[in-house]
């Protein structure tokens, strides 16, 4: 499975444990209007850690935080190389 | 007998009935100590002194306590797992100037101390030690996981005061305890069972407890004790059936209401109580009504000589069982508040007419703001029916700095297929969903064989 695909995936996941309802997944989608909030995103990361065996964020040297689906994506995709 | 002087332990053992002390290796009926010695000679070395106690095995200790109290002015009890390089500290602190070890016992350069008195598993007759009966002052060693352990200091009036004389219904009763006795919630077993006419089984270091189980049958257990956590080891293995005591004691961690239901389960004929105790504040109190928490009528006034409050959300407890202060206390933090309560760091919550522990003040686990106590979120998962018992921790978040994690054992190993072991996560997921609120819900479940316990029976609980 693609790292995007796993991604969106896991993002359908974590918004149904939380009840919330997820924007439509599209590269352009501002994370913060996505419908998960930051524990909705800190499950994401820790899930993705276990399934990509990467957290692109904890490894960063500076700290920083995509602004788009697109970019969110592009961050795992590079960190998972 | 009328006797102007406290009672010392030795008042306890007269040399009949007989009643014994049991190891996997040595048996001893310590009722001779009444007219004997495990000393050889050496006890009068030890008068007046201030004595470590750093026997390798439970049983030795356990005799060298008996002819200890009332002859040496101090005793440290010194756990089997305590750091060596803390004795220098230990022995400083205390002004020990005695150590009592076994006869093999292997030289050590921190206890090159004036007097070295063996003590053996063979008893020989001696006269009764006429020395003066000394208040022996009982030290006793937190479980603090970093640095010195700050040592307790305790009264034999004070150790003894929670356990009420047996009836002679209770006699021929058999103890036996996970703990080791050289800690709090050991050593009042060790006590209950000498002041109660009873016999005591011990276990050594590093016996399986499928073996610890079957001499416990053997030798016809009748009270039995150990943490929630010993006990969620010892319901795994099926020996546990096979014993059937007639009360069945927890203390030291929460009992949560799963652990209770398990051993009323296994046990439908016991006694199950759960007691609150702590090294400092003593034993406060005994739960007897099968469910976890305790009545909310404990708290304010004075209940059997204790009186309990609640500060920010912390149980704190003033008894005559508490201990009297730290040794060496310039160092150290005073033990009690000017009103002479004990805060224990235990975090209680009132839910209806009854307080629930939720887990240690230090213990909180941050996630973006919000507090979780690892013990409540522990406590849903154990209501799993397939969970035998879990961890749950922090890990690491780049976006809320902490959330929480859960290791987990379950009761049977027919579990492991990857699609049922999918199942159970989900189940156990929704139940923590269901009554927990979201930022205490687990954000990733591992199934482990087993979890590790601590030498003091409490869960081990790891940084990060």
């Amino acid at each position: 499975m693609s790292v995007k695909l796993t991604i969106m995936q896991q993002m359908e996941q974590v918004a149904q444990e939380h009840g919330k309802i997820l924007a439509p997944l599209k590269d352009d989608l501002v994370l913060a209007n996505s419908g998960l909030d930051s524990l909705g995103f800190a499950v994401l990361v820790a899930r993705l850690e276990d399934t990509l065996g990467v957290d692109p964020f904890t490894a960063a040297e500076d700290a920083f935080f995509p602004v788009t689906l697109g970019d969110f994506v592009k961050v795992y995709e590079n960190g998972a190389r | 007998m009328a006797r102007a002087e406290a009672p010392s332990l030795r008042d306890y053992v007269a040399s009949a009935p007989a009643r014994f002390f049991w190891q996997p290796d040595a048996s001893v009926r310590f009722t001779d100590l009444a007219h004997g010695t495990s000393f050889g000679g050496g006890l009068k070395d030890l008068a007046g002194r201030s004595v470590l106690l750093a026997t390798a095995s439970q049983l030795t200790a356990a005799l060298a306590l008996i002819e200890l109290d009332g002859c040496a002015r101090r005793i440290t009890i010194l756990p089997p797992d305590a750091e060596p390089g803390h004795l220098g500290a230990l022995i400083e602190t205390a002004e020990i100037d005695a150590v009592v070890v076994e006869r093999d016992a292997e030289p050590h350069a921190a206890l090159e101390l004036p007097v070295r008195v063996a003590c053996t598993p063979s008893i020989v007759p001696a006269n009764a030690v006429s020395a003066a009966r000394l208040r022996t002052e009982w030290v006793l060693l937190t479980s603090g996981t970093t640095g010195v352990p700050k040592m307790v200091m305790h009264s034999l009036a004070g150790l003894t005061a929670a356990i009420r004389s047996q009836s002679p219904a209770d006699g021929a009763a058999v103890w036996g305890t996970f703990y080791d006795i050289r800690r709090y919630g050991g050593l009042q077993i060790f006590l209950r069972a000498v002041l109660g006419g009873a016999s005591l089984v011990l276990a050594s270091a590093g016996e399986p407890v499928a073996d610890h189980l079957a001499r416990l049958v053997h030798r016809g257990v009748t009270h039995l004790s150990g943490t929630p956590s010993h006990w969620r080891r010892a319901l795994m293995s099926p020996a546990i059936r096979t014993i059937a005591p007639r009360y069945v004691r927890l203390s030291g961690e929460i009992a949560d209401q799963a652990i209770l239901d398990s051993l009323r389960a296994v046990f439908p004929q016991a006694n199950i109580g759960h007691a609150y105790a702590s090294t400092e504040a003593g034993v406060a109190f005994d739960v007897n009504d099968g469910l976890a928490g305790f009545p909310a009528a404990f708290v304010g006034g004075t209940r059997d000589g204790v009186d309990m409050k609640i500060v920010d959300g912390s149980l704190n407890i003033r008894s005559p069982r508490t201990a009297s202060r730290y040794v060496g206390g310039r160092r150290t933090a005073a033990l009690a508040d000017d009103a002479g309560f004990v805060d224990t760091g235990d975090m209680v919550e009132l839910r209806g007419d009854r307080y629930y522990f939720v887990g240690r003040k230090g213990g909180i686990i941050n996630i973006g703001g919000l507090k979780v106590h690892p013990e409540e979120v522990e406590a849903v998962i154990n209501r799993h029916p397939q969970v035998r018992m879990s961890l749950v921790r922090p890990r690491q978040s780049p976006i809320t700095g902490a959330i929480v994690v859960a290791e987990i054992v379950l009761k049977s190993e027919g579990e492991s297929a990857p699609a049922r072991q999918r199942e159970l996560k989900d189940d156990i997921l929704k139940l923590c969903r269901e009554t927990l609120p979201r930022h205490k819900v687990p954000a990733a479940i591992s199934f482990v064989p087993t979890l590790a316990v601590a030498a003091t029976g409490k869960l081990a609980r790891r940084q990060g």
